[in-house]
């Protein structure tokens, strides 16, 4: 009953968004309509938040100078602008928009790609224990990194920590599909609880770190827990961008493949998807791109489940539109929350990870009443 | 539409059992086992296309695991060829190519829309979205859903999602032989447990159907009366093991489905009735002793 009132609920809300029934009409036309459209909210809230904070800045003066790479491989103020605004936008607020986008994006995507992965629309990064996985393999080389790791800082440099992340997200990935997953049916009662304990353990054990670090290294570590953008350059974004770069234009690739998932293991090799390759890929890619992710923004939690699920009742679950959606809207709600959280105590700042949690917890408990006669929890 | 009970066809040449190639499904001692339990026992036997094979057997008599080794989905011991060709070397894509499998139970993750079901058929098939939407359109006109393009699979019934699933089926091996390869091969497993008679009827004429154009179907079948009615070689498994295998009118014998299912069975043909029926011995001429 309670699903037939959400149903009638989630009418009410397209009719008043003046959204055609995406259940019945052609969802493809609806779906790339509404990637287009993303795609340019996408670009309005990237010049929104470069144009807010205490300076008010002429961001569409500078819009010209901001899209030619000849400003930036000059290093100079370009010509009739203002040095400080400049500096304010490329130094300070480009690099944190940018990294905005990569990460809203790159959660969102990880989301999307999990729950096709699960079957589930439960799943995400944050909530089944694999962002506290990268946490944890983050923290690691942030605290011990100079001592333990130092031969391999040496080597790696800034990407040190978001591959330690990344395989930190990536032990807690396979772990929680070997848990979760039995036979090739997974059992949602099984993954939430499983990722829980994972969350848990991986958390405690960063606890520990959090006893030997010292007062610099435990102001990196605390960032960790709620998630924050402050502080983001153009280091962070070289070091993130490579990793989630890859996995946003590989997933495409998946995208059939996850659709085909949906008739479940068995059925998705019997029309010919080569389903353990999809899983790999799929556990590889939504690893890298987490742990690249929660080594430069902290555990950001909620986009990836919120994002997907919001999209699916308007363009429906094809993933070939789903993914790329998902990337734009994902990106759209972490820099629109960014912005949010650099204002809303100005001149102090609300970690970012508050405000996603704020609006996603609620959304999240709502699905879960939602699908409570379909999921068997 | 009327249904016409299928005289047996009759017995094939050695030389056609042979060397059947290309047109055949030849399983040798195949076993499948989980874990230390042992599920299947040393099957054999060959299915050609062109005729509809219908494996039966008490429940927990292995039906269901032998369809899951032949379709790749289980391991197993011994050897399975479908073509001519070794089951467990076929890559997903190229057994998608040749056959097409109805699981017992089907569910979808997400609220995916009829079409959309039917289309993952075709999934692996590039073509022009209308030639895509013809063919989901032409397997949803055979299994009786025509205009339910756009409905959610979640909203519909149980007997109207199977039957989407056959249509998602028929769509993957649309033409059972098509012109640049072997006979296309169908794998149903119970296609009609959940669906009403007239749907029961329908699929299985539909099955039948596939097999009289010249495609290979095998179907696991727990109503003996559709047996009867639509099949032409029976297999009949037991604890695992093959206890028979044959033509039709060969093994739907009141001693052997006796013996099969541990129950005592009769063959009745009542005047009006087309294909005859197994029924049980009724209760007063039953030896108490004999159960």
């Amino acid at each position: 009953m309670s699903e037939t009132a959400a149903r009638t609920g989630v009418q009410g809300f397209k009719n008043l968004l003046g959204l055609r029934e995406a259940r019945t009409g052609n969802r493809e036309t609806l779906a790339r309509a509404v990637i287009v459209l993303l795609a340019a909210v996408t670009a309005l809230t990237m010049l929104g938040s470069l144009a807010t904070g205490p300076i008010s800045v002429p961001v569409f003066d500078l819009l010209p100078h901001l899209t030619s790479l000849s400003s930036y491989s000059s290093g100079a103020v370009p010509e009739g602008v203002s040095p400080r605004d400049w500096i304010v936008v490329t130094e300070i607020r480009l690099p944190r928009v940018v990294l905005g986008a990569l990460v809203g994006a790159a959660l969102a995507v990880s989301g999307a790609v999990m729950q096709g992965l699960f079957r589930n629309p439960l799943a995400d990064p944050g909530i089944v224990g694999v962002s506290a996985g990268a946490g944890l393999g983050a923290a690691l080389f942030i605290v011990l990194g100079n001592a333990a790791f130092a031969p391999v800082m040496a080597v790696l440099g800034i990407y040190a920590v978001p591959l330690a992340a990344f395989a930190g997200g990536l032990v807690n990935t396979l772990l929680l599909y070997r848990i979760g997953t039995r036979g090739g049916i997974t059992s949602v009662a099984t993954l939430l609880l499983a990722g829980i304990a994972l969350g848990a353990l991986t958390g405690a054990m960063t606890g520990i770190l959090v006893y030997v670090a010292d007062d610099q290294q435990l102001r990196d570590l605390q960032f960790w827990g709620l998630g924050s953008l402050a502080g983001s350059n153009w280091e962070k974004v070289s070091s993130a961008a490579p990793i989630i770069l890859v996995m946003l234009f590989s997933v495409p690739f998946l995208a059939r493949g996850l659709n085909g998932l949906t008739l479940g293991e068995a059925a998705a090799a019997h029309i010919g998807i080569r389903v353990q390759r999809l899983k790999n890929l799929s556990i590889l890619l939504v690893a890298g791109a987490t742990g690249a992710s929660v080594a430069v923004s902290g555990g950001i939690g909620f986009v990836g489940i919120v994002v997907p699920h919001l999209l699916r009742l308007t363009i429906g679950p094809d993933h070939r539109y789903l993914l790329p959606a998902s990337a734009l809207l994902g990106a759209v709600m972490l820099i629109a929350a960014d912005t949010l959280s650099r204002t809303i105590v100005a001149p102090a700042e609300m970690p970012i990870g508050i405000i996603t949690a704020f609006a996603g917890a609620p959304f999240f408990l709502w699905i879960l009443l939602r699908k409570r006669g379909l999921t068997g929890i | 539409m009327s249904f016409h009970f299928r005289p047996a066809r009759p017995e094939q040449t050695e030389k056609d059992h042979r060397g059947g190639g290309e047109t055949s499904l030849e399983v040798a001692r195949a076993g499948v086992s989980i874990g230390k339990a042992v599920i299947v026992k040393e099957v054999s036997f060959q299915a050609r296309a062109g005729e509809f094979l219908a494996i039966i057997g008490p429940s927990g008599s292995g039906k269901t695991t032998l369809l899951k080794a032949i379709t790749g989905e289980m391991s197993f011991t011994g050897d399975i060829r479908l073509a001519g060709r070794d089951v467990s070397l076929l890559t997903p894509d190229a057994m998608a190519e040749m056959r097409g499998v109805l699981p017992q139970i089907s569910q979808i993750a997400f609220p995916l829309s009829v079409s959309e079901v039917v289309g993952l058929g075709i999934i692996n098939v590039l073509g022009r979205r209308a030639d895509r939407a013809r063919r989901i359109a032409d397997a949803l006109f055979k299994v009786g859903l025509s205009g339910f393009e756009g409905r959610i699979y979640q909203d519909l019934s149980g007997g109207e999602q199977q039957r989407v699933q056959l249509a998602r089926v028929l769509c993957q091996v649309w033409e059972p032989v098509p012109e640049d390869g072997p006979p296309r091969w169908l794998f149903l497993d119970e296609p009609v447990s959940s669906l009403d008679i007239k749907h029961q009827y329908q699929i299985m004429q539909l099955a039948a159907d596939y097999a009289s154009r010249g495609g290979g179907v095998v179907t696991v079948m727990h109503d003996l009366n559709l047996t009867m009615a639509f099949a032409d070689k029976v297999l009949v498994m037991k604890q695992g093991h093959l206890l028979a295998h044959g033509n039709r009118d060969a093994i739907m014998r009141p001693e052997l489905l006796s013996e099969a299912y541990d129950f005592p069975l009769r063959i009745s043909q009542p005047a009006d009735v087309d294909a005859p029926l197994v029924v049980p011995v009724r209760q007063d001429r039953q030896n108490p002793s004999a159960q």
